[in-house]
């Protein structure tokens, strides 16, 4: 009787029950490992490649396969620098893995250093070299503000995604910056895996089946890697940026913001003195200045001032007399130039950069129209740019000061803004798109710096015409012509002289501190007696070549001095060295766009 | 006093007890114990060391053992029983004294030469002492009060040492041996009634002495799945053993639950899982029968002796045996708490092996000395 209550539960397990008990058997004894997506690399739009993976040589120690981890260490040590914490975190790590598993004892090593690991890998007990991937910057600080970087990954992107087990993989890296974070999702790819057998303890008894999963999609970008380079290169000593762009298709040829920061530092975690260094430098490499540092235009902006005027009915060849000062209220307002520029008309004023016309052009036309026609080309917004941390600026108006201030509005601001100083506030980026859309014809173009993603290009929809008559345009870009191509003009003397690549520019100097009575009477102070950071914002944009303008381009030198001084010549250098490139540009852009990913690294995976 | 020639002598020569001696029986528990050998080799990994080729060695020893222990005439196992029992208890006690200084669960005694579990000892030596004690009454008195004074002591002493050690399992066995000597030997139905409601009643008290361990596992017992990597790890890998085995199990070698390790204690208490697992339910199925068929045996000769003692003894042998098989089965099945019992002939282990087979050995002596008078009231040698 006893032995059938036995036989029956026998039946009941391994006969009725036998289909869930064998699936629990395989969920004990098969184990998934992901593998690592290789992440998909950032290249220009010519490929040359801007980020990209690169081999990390590592040793690992396997604590079982030494009788003293200690030991090992001391002899490791010999080779690479072991600190008393790293020495510390990997004893840790040993006590706490199971004694099979590989514990990263070293990583980044150089060749030789691995190299002799290697050599004397029977001497150091339990140790083993091994390769890795990690994400490669070739071009460092020169993009570190467009490709951005990766991290290690902290509790916070685990907060933010829980579900993503890759996340949880050893040594993975997540965007965290730039086109690095816009596009984390597409440069990461799908994450393969391969079934293991495993016994009680987690060791890997073999291998039953892999998918190496799919690689991460290939960026093309829009930028010029020739260009970005020279502008960089042009603008390493000073505290700067600039922005190229396709004035037809927004594309940015170039987007510089100096000085940077090293992003494959982030790899593995900015050191302590380094990131301290960062922060303290009064250049503030951090920032990235294209779009998050604002500035006011300064005589920038009297491109706006005059389309507003025009679409106000105001008759550009109606003069107004500069006498170098200009009363309203009970306040002198000051032209830049103390004993005045004479009778001028809208073309001489934009040439010769007058304050006194755009004041008086401001006070007929009224800030609300101003802040409009600004609004339209494109300041005091943002473009869902494909770098994070664009900033709105301010395009002051009436309502915004009720708004923002709580405060009327005093018509001696409208003259002020009139010149680009005030309230006014706008980023590199937005000045690029507002000298992109005055010299395309008013179309309302967006920057973008994607080219292609995993082999497809991007379309941009056509962008929509902004309610202006292209005869005031022309005007302005006469205005600009002036500048940089009549003598006498604000940016004459940094002019291209190559026929066909001229440009048209406009000069800023954007005040940073209050120029007192007592000063002006005194004569005011030229900006390289100042200290640098009283000085003047330098400011310059520009459109080329004239004939047929193609590119648009705005420069700030962070207390540079002033526009026509420090920003125009960099200016130039740079829109020349664009329009030389252009030939191989345009060679490109009637090549498909390829998919490089993944060619020369199927060897990395494993 | 034990001159050995005086009992082999007299009544039957040495050649007459090797013809009388039950040669299929033996063959029998070979075929069972090379069922272990194989699972032994197979835990290894293929390999006969460590287990599969000691366990050979010791069960050597034990038809050595058990061949030598048929030959001597029952009477003078009687004529030992008390001194037996006396050494047994002796050894137990000792444990518990030596024990005391040492940690958790202490049942070995190291004797310098060997390794001895006293309390294996002690599962035959009771079933002599008690067997011989109830020898000497007759059927009307096994019932009186006075008379079961000793034999209750002679139990209760024993399995209280061993419950103390702690072995919860042998404890139970030794209670459920002499127990059946108890039932064999004709005690009225009524005291096992009454020592039935005592027991529920005490269960309030053996619980307060329980350890947390044992506590763990009766929890266990009654919900496998509360706690799946802790307590509930041992009989939820062996459900998912045996379950997985199904009709004609993964194959010798291939049970992945028993290789990986996911199975504990495979070559011991759960060897059942592991067969189950890699032979299947057939595989199971025909262990079973064979245990079966050795308990048949038993039986048979508990009811062919003409003595007292040796009825007694042989079915307490039988008995003893059918729980040791039911127990361990039941138990990785999930149908009892954990409790450390081996499967008999199958399990690793030294002194279990050996104890058995010495057991067994009284069973073929009890066999072959069936006809044998002894006469009532005392031994006839002492």
């Amino acid at each position: 009787m006893a032995f059938t209550l036995l036989g029956s539960r026998m039946y009941y397990l391994q006969i009725s029950k036998t289909d869930e008990y064998t699936m629990l058997a395989e969920e004990n004894r098969v184990n998934m490992r992901l593998i690592a997506p290789l992440r998909g690399r950032v290249v220009d739009r010519y490929g040359t490649v801007l980020a990209s993976n690169r081999q990390n040589y590592r040793a690992v120690m396997i604590s079982e396969q030494t009788p003293n981890p200690e030991e090992t260490l001391d002899r490791l040590a010999r080779i690479v620098e072991i600190t008393p914490e790293v020495r510390k975190r990997i004893m840790r790590d040993i006590a706490r893995a199971p004694r099979f598993m590989p514990v990263t004892v070293a990583e980044n090593l150089t060749w030789e250093q691995f190299a002799q690991i290697n050599v004397n890998q029977p001497d150091l007990a339990g140790l083993q070299p091994d390769v890795g991937e990690t994400r490669y910057y070739p071009y460092s600080t020169e993009l570190a503000h467009v490709v951005g970087y990766v991290t290690p990954v902290y509790q916070r992107d685990l907060d933010k995604d829980p579900d993503e087990p890759l996340l949880k993989l050893p040594g993975f890296r997540v965007g965290k910056s730039g086109i690095e974070q816009y596009y984390d999702d597409k440069l990461r790819g799908q994450a393969g895996a391969s079934h293991v057998e495993v016994n009680a303890y987690g060791r890997v008894i073999r291998e039953l089946s892999k998918n190496t999963g799919k690689p991460g999609k290939e960026i093309v970008l829009t930028l010029d890697m020739e260009v970005q380079k020279f502008a960089c290169e042009r603008l390493k000593d000073e505290s700067a940026s600039a922005v190229v762009m396709d004035i037809h298709t927004g594309e940015v040829i170039s987007y510089v913001s100096t000085p940077a920061f090293d992003p494959n530092q982030f790899n593995t975690g900015y050191g302590v003195k380094a990131y301290k260094a960062l922060l303290d430098n009064p250049y503030l490499p951090l920032t990235n200045k294209a779009i998050a540092g604002l500035y006011p235009p300064g005589s920038t902006f009297k491109g706006i001032t005059s389309i507003a005027a025009l679409k106000a009915g105001i008759d550009p060849k109606q003069t107004v007399r500069c006498t170098g000062k200009y009363a309203f209220g009970n306040h002198v307002f000051h032209c830049w130039k103390k004993e005045g520029h004479g009778s001028v008309n809208m073309h001489e004023a934009i040439k010769h950069s007058c304050d006194i016309y755009f004041y008086d052009l401001a006070r007929r036309v009224g800030i609300d129209n101003i802040a409009a026609v600004a609004k339209d080309f494109g300041l005091g917004q943002t473009y869902d740019f494909e770098v994070q941390g664009e900033k709105e600026g301010i395009v002051p108006s009436r309502a915004w000061k009720e708004a923002a201030r709580g405060e009327g509005w005093h018509q001696g601001e409208t003259l002020i803004s009139g010149i680009g100083q005030g309230f006014l506030l706008t980023s590199p980026l937005q000045l690029a798109v507002m000298t992109a859309r005055i010299a395309n014809g008013g179309m309302a173009v967006k920057p973008r710096l994607t080219r292609a993603i995993g082999g497809e290009m991007v379309q941009m929809p056509p962008a929509p015409m902004i309610d202006v008559d292209p005869e005031w345009l022309k005007i302005v870009q006469d205005g600009m012509n002036g500048v940089s191509n009549e003598p006498g003009g604000t940016a004459y003397r940094s002019r291209i002289t190559e026929p066909g690549y001229e440009l048209a520019g406009k000069t800023g100097s954007a005040q940073v501190r209050r120029i007192t009575m007592a000063e002006r009477d005194g004569g005011v102070r030229k900006n390289d007696t100042l200290e640098w950071r009283l000085r003047d914002h330098a400011l310059f944009i520009c459109f080329a070549p004239v004939a047929k303008p193609q590119y648009a381009l705005s420069l700030v030198i962070e207390h540079g001095g002033s526009g026509s001084g420090a920003a125009a010549p960099a200016a130039r250098d740079i829109m020349l060295k664009v329009l030389q490139r252009n030939v191989v540009r345009e060679q490109a852009a009637n090549e498909p766009a390829h998919d490089h990913s993944g060619h020369d690294h199927e060897e990395g995976l494993g | 006093m034990f001159d050995l020639t005086r009992f082999t002598g007299r009544d039957m020569k040495i050649s007459e007890k090797l013809v009388e001696f039950n040669w299929g029986f033996l063959l029998l528990i070979t075929a069972i114990a090379s069922i272990g050998f194989a699972m032994l080799y197979s835990v290894a990994d293929g390999s006969f060391s460590p287990w599969a080729s000691r366990q050979m060695i010791r069960f050597a020893a034990g038809v050595g053992i058990m061949i030598f222990v048929a030959m001597i005439d029952i009477r003078f196992w009687m004529s030992v029983a008390y001194p037996l029992y006396g050494i047994a208890l002796a050894l137990v006690t000792a444990v518990d004294i030596v024990g005391f200084k040492g940690m958790g669960a202490q049942r070995w005694l190291d004797l310098g030469f060997i390794q001895l579990q006293p309390s294996e000892v002690m599962k035959v030596a009771l079933l002599l002492a008690l067997a011989r004690y109830f020898h000497g009454l007759a059927l009307e008195d096994v019932s009186r009060i006075r008379n079961l004074i000793v034999p209750l002591l002679m139990v209760v002493v024993p399995v209280g040492l061993v419950v103390e050690q702690p072995d919860l399992g042998t404890g139970i066995l030794l209670t459920i041996s002499g127990g059946t000597i108890f039932f064999a030997a004709g005690l009225a139905w009524r005291y096992f009634i009454i020592s039935g409601l005592a027991v529920l009643g005490a269960i309030p008290i053996i619980w307060e002495r329980l350890h947390d361990y044992q506590r763990n596992r009766v929890f266990t017992f009654l919900d496998p799945e509360r706690d799946p990597l802790g307590a509930g790890y041992h009989i939820l890998q062996s459900k998912i053993a045996l379950g997985s085995g199904g009709l004609f199990g993964k194959g010798f070698m291939e049970g992945t639950q028993a290789q990986l390790n996911f199975l504990p204690e495979k070559q011991t208490d759960f060897i059942f899982t592991m067969l189950g697992e890699e032979m299947g339910f057939a595989g199971a199925m025909f262990l079973l029968f064979l245990y079966a068929l050795t308990l048949t045996f038993a039986i048979n000769v508990s009811l062919q002796c003409r003595n007292q003692f040796g009825r007694l003894l042989s079915l307490g042998i039988a008995v003893s045996f059918f729980f040791y098989v039911f127990i361990n089965a039941a138990m990785v099945m999930g149908l009892l708490p954990v409790v450390g019992v081996p499967m008999p002939l199958v399990s690793y282990g030294g002194t279990a092996m050996l104890s058995l087979m010495f057991a067994f050995g009284l069973l073929m002596s009890c066999y072959i000395h069936r006809n044998v008078e002894v006469t009532r009231g005392s031994s006839a040698f002492s």
